[in-house]
Parts: C-alpha cells; sequence; structure tokens
C-alpha cells in the first residue's frame, strides 16, 4: 500500500440557528441555546436558520430566484468554506475540486400539494384532475428545487466548482459516506483538494408529515436533545474544504484540524444494536485521554437509538456533547456540522461548555474530538478530528 | 496483483444484469436491441389525460403489489438486474456478497396515493391543512410510508436482501447516476477499500407528476404516434427524450480477486472520466468544453488516446441540445475520426432510463464488446446535417471493437464518461 496521505480541513462553512461562520457558532455553542420555534409547524418544533444575507455569497439574483431554499442555503454555506479556505474564484483550484454533497431534496410547493388533495375527491377523474392542476400550478423550476443533485449543480454554477460532483443521498448516512468518500480519496492519492457537506430545509411541511407518518418527531415544549422524545428538526447548512496536506502547504493554507479516521456501517436496528455497531467502529480509534478528548454527538433525539448511544458514550469515559440541542437535528448535514464544529472546538483548545444537566463540564486541553453519528433510522459513522500544531 | 498503467488494481466486470422496457435479462435484451426493436409505448399505468406526452418506456412486465411507487419500482427492476449479475458472476454465498453496494438511484418522496390517503384519513373536507395531514399521519398507520420515503430505503432493503458490505451508498447525478455508481466502485477497489463491489443504477419513477416535470422543462417528446417513433437521437426532427424505466448491475472485482476465484472476465472498467458544467442548470455549455474535459480525462484515465476508442455508447437523449452538443464534443475529442467513428444510442430503443442509463448503457456497452456487433441507433430517417456521424443507422451491424466509449451527461450539469475494454491489459 502507499503512503496513506493526511486529510485537512482548511475550510469550513456552516450555517444554522446559530447564526453563520466559525466565530457565531463558538460563541453559539457556549451560551444558551436560542429559543426554537415551537409554533409555526405546532406542535412540531424547529430550529430555523437566521436570515442570510443571500447576496455575500449568491451574488447574482438569477441564481438566488432558481433555487429553493435549501438550496440557497446550502450554496451559501459552501461559499463560506471557499471563502475560508483562501480558494473563492481561484479557477486553477475549483477546476480540480473534488464536490461531494449529501442531499435530501424534494422541496415542494405546499400549497399547490393542499389545493391538488382536497380537490380530488370531488373531481369527476380524479387522475385527470391532478395532471390538470399540475400541468397548470406547478413552477416548470420547482423541479430544479427537488432534484437531490441540484444543490452540487448550483454550487458548481455559483462558486464554479467543477472538478467532479456527485450527490449521495439517504439521511445521516449520506452526510457519512460523503466525508468518508472524500477523506479515503484524499489518502489514497486519488483526490486532492475536496469540498464536502450538505443542507438541510427544516421550515417545510412536507418534512414534517414524512416524519409524521412515522411518529419520528417530538412535539410541545423545546428541550436538550437527550431529554426529547423524537426529533426537533433543524436547518442547516455545512460544507468542509478537505484538503491534502502537502496540497495545503504549498499554497499557505492554514489548517483548522485534521480528520484522522473516518469509519461507517450499517447494522440492523434491533435492541442492542446501536452499542454493538458503536462498540465494532470505537475499535478503530486509538485510545482516547479523558483529559485531551470528548465526543460531539449527532444523536437524532429518536428513541431509543438516542438513549442507547448515549449509554455506550457514557462508558468511554469521555466529555459528551449533544449539538442537536443546539442546532435541532438536520439529517444530511449533521455529521459534516459537527466535523465543524469539532474543527471549531480544536481551534479553541477546549470544548464547549455543557448545555444539559447530564452534560459533564470539561476543562483539559481539547486534542481529540470523537464525532458520532447514528442515524434516526438507519446508518452508523465514526470521524476522529484531531487538533494540528 | 496485475496493475493498470499508472499502477492501479485492474477492475474487470464478472457479472451483469440488465432489465429495460425491452424485456428482463440481458440475452433478451440484446437480442431486441441488435433487432432495432423499440420499447417505448402508450402509458397505461396512470391516466395521461390533458398531458403532451402520452408514451414511455415503462416496465410493465414486472408485477408490483398492492401499491405502486416509485422507491417499490425502483427496488424490484434492481433486485431483478442484480440477481442476474451475481448469478453470473457466481460471487459469494446467496444473501452475501462480499463487498460494498454503490446504488443509483432516483430520489424519492411521497407520491399523490399517500397524500391522498393521508387526506382521506384525516377527515378534513373544505379547507385541508398540513396540520390536518400531519395529525392523521401521527395515527400509526403509516408508518410504512415513512420507511419507504426515507432517502435511503431502496438502499437498505437491497444491502439487506443481497448482504453487501458495510453502508450501502445511494447517489443521484441525474442522468449521470448510473455511471457515477460504477466510477465509485472502481474508485473504491483501486484503492483497495474493497475486492468486489455491486453497482446498480436503477429508475422506477415514471408517474405523472415525474412526467409532468419533464414536460413543464420542454425536455420531452411529444410525438406520440406511433410511440416506437419518438426516441430519435441525432435525428433532424429529433424533439425531446422519451421517459423510460429499468435497471442495470454489475459486480466488478479486482482482477486479482477474479482471477483467484477462477471467475469468467466479461470486460474491463478501463477508465473514469468526470467534469462538471458550471454553465446552466439544465442546459450544457456551448463550447462544449465540460463534456470534451469529461470525455478526454476517461480516454486518459483508461491510458489510451482517442484513436484507440472503437465505438462510442453515447448519451444520445435525442433532445436538440444534449445531441447537438454530444455531437461538438465528440468531433472536437476526435477531430476527422468523428465523421467515421460509430456512435450509436440505446435510446432510441429503451428510452431515456434516467438514474438507470449509465448502468444499463454500460451493460450493453460490454456486450458490444463482447458480441463484436453494434446495436443501431433506429428512427434515424432525417439525418442532421449539423451532426456528421455514424449513428449506425436503423440496423445492427458487425464490427471489431476494442474499446468503448460510454458517455453519460447530467442535468445539473454532472457529466461522466466511462471506457470498457474486452480483455485485461
Amino acid at each position: 500500500m502507499p503512503e496513506r496521505r493526511e486529510s485537512l480541513i482548511t475550510g469550513i462553512g456552516i450555517v444554522s440557528c446559530l447564526g453563520e461562520g466559525i466565530e457565531a457558532h463558538w460563541q453559539g455553542l457556549n451560551a444558551a441555546p436560542p429559543a426554537a420555534d415551537a409554533t409555526s409547524f405546532a406542535p412540531y418544533i424547529v430550529h430555523r436558520v437566521v436570515p442570510l444575507e443571500l447576496d455575500r455569497q449568491i451574488p447574482k439574483k438569477g441564481d438566488q430566484r432558481q433555487m429553493e431554499p435549501w438550496q440557497r442555503i446550502g450554496t451559501y454555506a459552501a461559499g463560506l468554506a471557499l471563502d475560508g479556505a483562501g480558494l473563492k474564484g481561484k479557477t486553477e483550484f475549483l477546476a480540480r475540486m473534488d464536490m461531494i454533497v449529501a442531499a435530501g431534496g424534494g422541496e415542494r410547493d405546499a400549497q399547490v400539494d393542499l389545493n391538488v388533495a382536497a380537490g380530488v375527491d370531488k373531481a369527476a377523474k380524479a387522475e385527470a384532475f391532478v395532471n390538470e392542476r399540475l400541468m397548470s400550478d406547478l413552477r416548470p423550476t420547482l423541479f430544479l428545487a427537488q432534484l437531490s443533485n441540484l444543490l452540487a449543480g448550483n454550487i458548481s454554477i455559483v462558486h464554479g466548482v467543477t472538478g467532479s460532483s456527485r450527490t449521495f443521498m439517504g439521511e445521516e448516512s449520506s452526510g457519512v459516506e460523503a466525508v468518508r468518500v472524500a477523506h479515503a480519496r484524499i489518502a489514497a492519492g486519488q483526490s486532492e483538494l475536496a469540498l464536502v457537506g450538505a443542507a438541510y430545509n427544516a421550515e417545510r411541511w412536507e418534512v414534517m408529515l414524512h416524519f409524521a407518518l412515522g411518529r419520528r418527531l417530538a412535539r410541545g415544549a423545546p428541550k436538550a436533545v437527550w431529554q426529547r422524545a423524537g426529533m426537533e428538526l433543524g436547518t442547516i447548512g455545512a460544507f468542509l474544504v478537505i484538503e491534502e496536506k502537502k496540497h495545503a502547504r504549498a499554497r499557505g493554507a492554514p489548517p483548522l484540524a485534521r480528520i484522522t479516521m473516518v469509519a461507517s456501517d450499517h447494522a440492523k436496528r434491533a435492541p442492542g444494536a446501536v452499542a454493538t455497531v458503536l462498540e465494532s467502529l470505537w475499535r478503530k480509534l486509538p485510545k482516547l485521554d479523558p483529559a485531551h478528548a470528548a465526543v460531539i454527538s449527532g444523536a437524532s433525539g429518536v428513541a431509543p437509538t438516542t438513549q442507547e448511544e448515549r449509554a455506550f458514550l457514557d462508558r468511554t469515559g469521555l466529555a459528551v456533547r449533544g449539538s442537536g440541542t443546539h442546532l435541532g437535528h438536520g439529517l444530511e448535514p449533521q455529521f459534516p456540522a459537527n466535523i465543524a464544529l469539532a474543527a471549531i472546538a480544536l481551534r479553541h483548545g477546549k470544548l464547549f461548555a455543557p448545555e444539559d444537566p447530564s452534560e459533564e463540564p470539561m476543562e483539559g486541553a481539547l486534542r481529540q474530538v470523537a464525532v458520532t453519528s447514528i442515524g434516526h433510522w438507519r446508518g452508523e459513522g465514526l470521524a476522529l478530528i484531531e487538533a494540528v500544531d | 496483483m496485475p496493475k493498470d498503467h499508472a499502477g492501479r488494481p485492474l477492475v474487470v466486470v464478472t457479472g451483469y444484469g440488465v432489465v429495460t422496457s425491452l424485456g428482463a435479462g440481458a440475452q433478451d435484451n440484446w437480442r431486441k436491441l441488435t433487432a432495432g426493436e423499440s420499447g417505448i409505448h402508450a402509458i397505461t399505468r396512470f391516466a395521461t389525460d390533458g398531458l403532451k406526452t402520452r408514451i414511455a418506456g415503462t416496465v410493465d412486465f414486472v408485477p408490483i403489489a398492492p401499491s405502486l411507487n416509485a422507491p417499490e419500482l425502483s427496488q424490484r427492476f434492481a433486485e431483478i438486474a442484480a440477481e442476474e449479475a451475481i448469478a453470473q458472476a457466481r460471487i459469494g454465498a446467496r444473501g452475501d456478497f462480499p463487498g460494498p453496494l454503490f446504488l443509483g438511484v432516483a430520489p424519492v418522496e411521497i407520491e399523490w396515493q399517500q397524500r391522498h390517503e393521508v387526506a382521506v384519513a384525516s377527515g378534513a373536507n373544505e379547507a385541508l391543512s398540513y396540520n390536518d395531514l400531519t395529525r392523521a399521519g401521527e395515527s400509526g398507520h403509516f408508518e410504512a410510508y415513512y420507511e419507504r420515503f426515507l432517502f435511503g430505503s431502496v438502499a437498505d432493503r437491497l444491502a439487506e436482501k443481497f448482504g453487501t458490505k458495510g453502508a450501502p451508498i445511494s447517489l443521484s447525478t441525474a442522468c449521470a447516476t448510473g455511471a457515477t455508481s460504477i466510477q465509485l466502485a472502481v474508485e473504491a477497489i483501486r484503492r483497495g477499500e474493497a475486492a468486489a463491489a455491486l453497482c446498480i443504477g436503477t429508475d422506477g419513477s415514471v408517474n405523472a407528476e415525474s412526467l409532468i416535470r419533464f414536460s413543464l422543462l420542454s425536455a420531452l417528446s411529444a410525438a406520440n404516434e406511433p410511440p416506437s417513433g419518438a426516441s430519435k437521437p441525432f435525428s433532424k426532427n429529433r424533439d425531446g427524450f422519451v421517459m423510460a424505466e429499468g435497471a442495470g448491475a454489475l459486480v466488478l472485482e479486482s482482477l486479482e480477486h477474479a482471477q483467484a476465484r477462477g471467475a469468467k472476465i466479461l470486460g474491463v472498467v478501463e477508465g473514469l472520466g468526470e467534469m462538471a458544467d458550471s454553465f446552466h442548470r439544465t442546459r450544457s455549455a456551448p463550447d462544449g468544453k465540460p463534456t470534451i474535459g469529461c470525455i478526454s480525462n476517461a480516454i486518459r484515465d483508461a491510458g489510451l488516446t482517442p484513436d484507440d476508442i472503437d465505438y462510442i455508447n453515447p448519451h444520445g437523449t435525442s433532445t436538440p441540445e444534449n445531441d447537438k452538443n454530444e455531437y461538438i464534443s465528440i468531433a472536437a475529442v476526435f477531430g476527422e475520426r468523428a465523421k467515421s467513428l460509430p456512435v450509436s444510442s440505446n435510446k432510441s430503443m429503451i428510452g431515456h432510463t434516467l438514474s438507470a442509463a449509465g448502468a444499463v448503457e454500460s451493460v450493453f456497452s460490454l456486450m458490444t464488446l463482447e458480441h463484436q456487433r453494434l446495436p443501431p441507433t433506429i428512427n434515424y430517417n432525417v439525418p442532421d446535417p449539423s451532426i456528421p456521424l455514424d449513428v449506425v443507422p436503423n440496423v445492427a451491424r458487425d464490427a471489431r471493437v476494442a474499446h468503448v466509449l460510454s458517455n453519460s451527461f447530467g442535468f445539473g450539469g454532472q457529466n461522466v464518461s466511462l471506457v470498457f475494454g474486452r480483455e485485461p491489459r
């Protein structure tokens, strides 16, 4: 095997209810979470993204108009990451940048849906009625907001990232695989420079309906993620520029953190399965010292998965933080966002403050962060993010 | 370990399977494809009242009960193709495939049937709200729909059925999806992460709303009569693509792994090329730069020159724009040879199988190498003088073929080209 090459994070773009960018997130994580919105989609709870000044990352109004919110959020976050890495507008790099986006999609026109669903029973010919309404009521460009691969497409158009473009689907797992594949390609010499991330718009009734069918949503008052009985969805955009070490050094890009390991699995969920799969993933990590290492968990809030994950993590003896308490649960971007938060904490040399009484304070100098992703339904992932000197 | 020109493990194909509107099974498909048969027909699955396009290449011979929806169909087509590919490769024990799954699949979302059922259950009459729907949805009667319409559900069930290893990857790069699944698998084998992989591209998303969406983008042929004549790639009177369904599956292995178990080698994945387009959401750059780069990258990755390519299995969708752009790209890469290099579009017969197309057409590319025979471009009656290509018009023919280029160019600017070879070198 050839020598495995190091993957460094040289750019972070993150937007959420805590604000935009590295500093806003560090401040936000060390303060009480902003009040989640429990009324707009009552009885469900949403962690809404702060208003974004879109012109700053998506200068053309025409581009903004051709996107729906999840794509604007993602394209905006990707722009922040490229800015942070000093790569914005640098065609010679962007033309060979490998992009992997994790995406859901399917953003719909809720009013059209309701009109059709309400009218179909009264129509003489149900199918013909649906055809007629959709032909006249659907905006032609809405399709482009529904296709999962069109976040990547918009990033290519707005930011000029064209080396390669892949879109993974599959809820939390797609975010894990996106980072894992980008890391593996760099380690093996198949890639030198990658843009990896995802965006999720939780502020949509159609996603509420989907998760309501599975009874996976928390209701009532917002709680810390460990105390939830279901998901409080959150709108999140998170992108990382991941770069091979020598490549970063050659262009003088300061690294924020190192991605040392990314592993994933796919367990058939049954009682005890989460602990078993986490245990096997954890074995791939070096020994972590509780004085200098911590866990940032992507727990969703869905029972009993979240409780099983927490019980396992508590046995590691490391301080644990559930980012969902602040950000809400954003599915595809949760893992890339948590890697960003890990890198931000490592830059500050300390873990952010506990938010739930179950979370222990940590005083030591932070050197390593294990980032977990236990999908609310399937798919498990683990990464080790380390400080660089 | 046998290496390629760049010192990487050689990646070979040891099994393939396919289902299209022409039928199930690679042999049946190949017989009809080389006979110039069309699988395009009038849509009977749903009412087409009020629609401009009333034809498609739906796969109607696969019974699906009780409810017909895109993920259900996509899963079923994928199973048929993968069963054939795994049986041919004779790899692993039943339900224990020794490698990861890369699944190209259309994005899924709750469809009208489900939305309607929930609306009825809500009892709301006049002013239906999403509150009504979510309240009814939480009854627990619809749990199965929650799982079915997760983006990862098709891959999850396929991974369970075939016993693939690790977390399955579901992916979408629009019309390049099937090719991307092969690309990811080849990369995983080249870096030593896997010795074998199962690649599937599948699409069962021909339903009224999908058809309407493409129709609103003016992408579809509206030449409904006769259905078999609608898809006419590279013809002057081409007027859009024909939506279609199907699946293609390939078992890929490192040559070392395949030889160690005595597997029959069906072909070699020699090169991968990619270049995204930053021009427009549905249109490609008029100068063809991204697709030219994509094709060139694939040929270079294979360690070949354009002169080594004997045949092109093009994207060839039959839209005015794609076919023109693809010609410009072929002409730029192949120069004078572009006039004589055979280029024939499977889509003239099976339509555009969307997320499956890259995988389905890879199977046909491999069969072209195996049989040394070029399937035709049918419906080629009015040549487009601005596209002077040898499209293998209307009738299949024999040819000596050592290396095939297969193009997949997607909405959203994702372009992938693959180079297949007949035997390891």
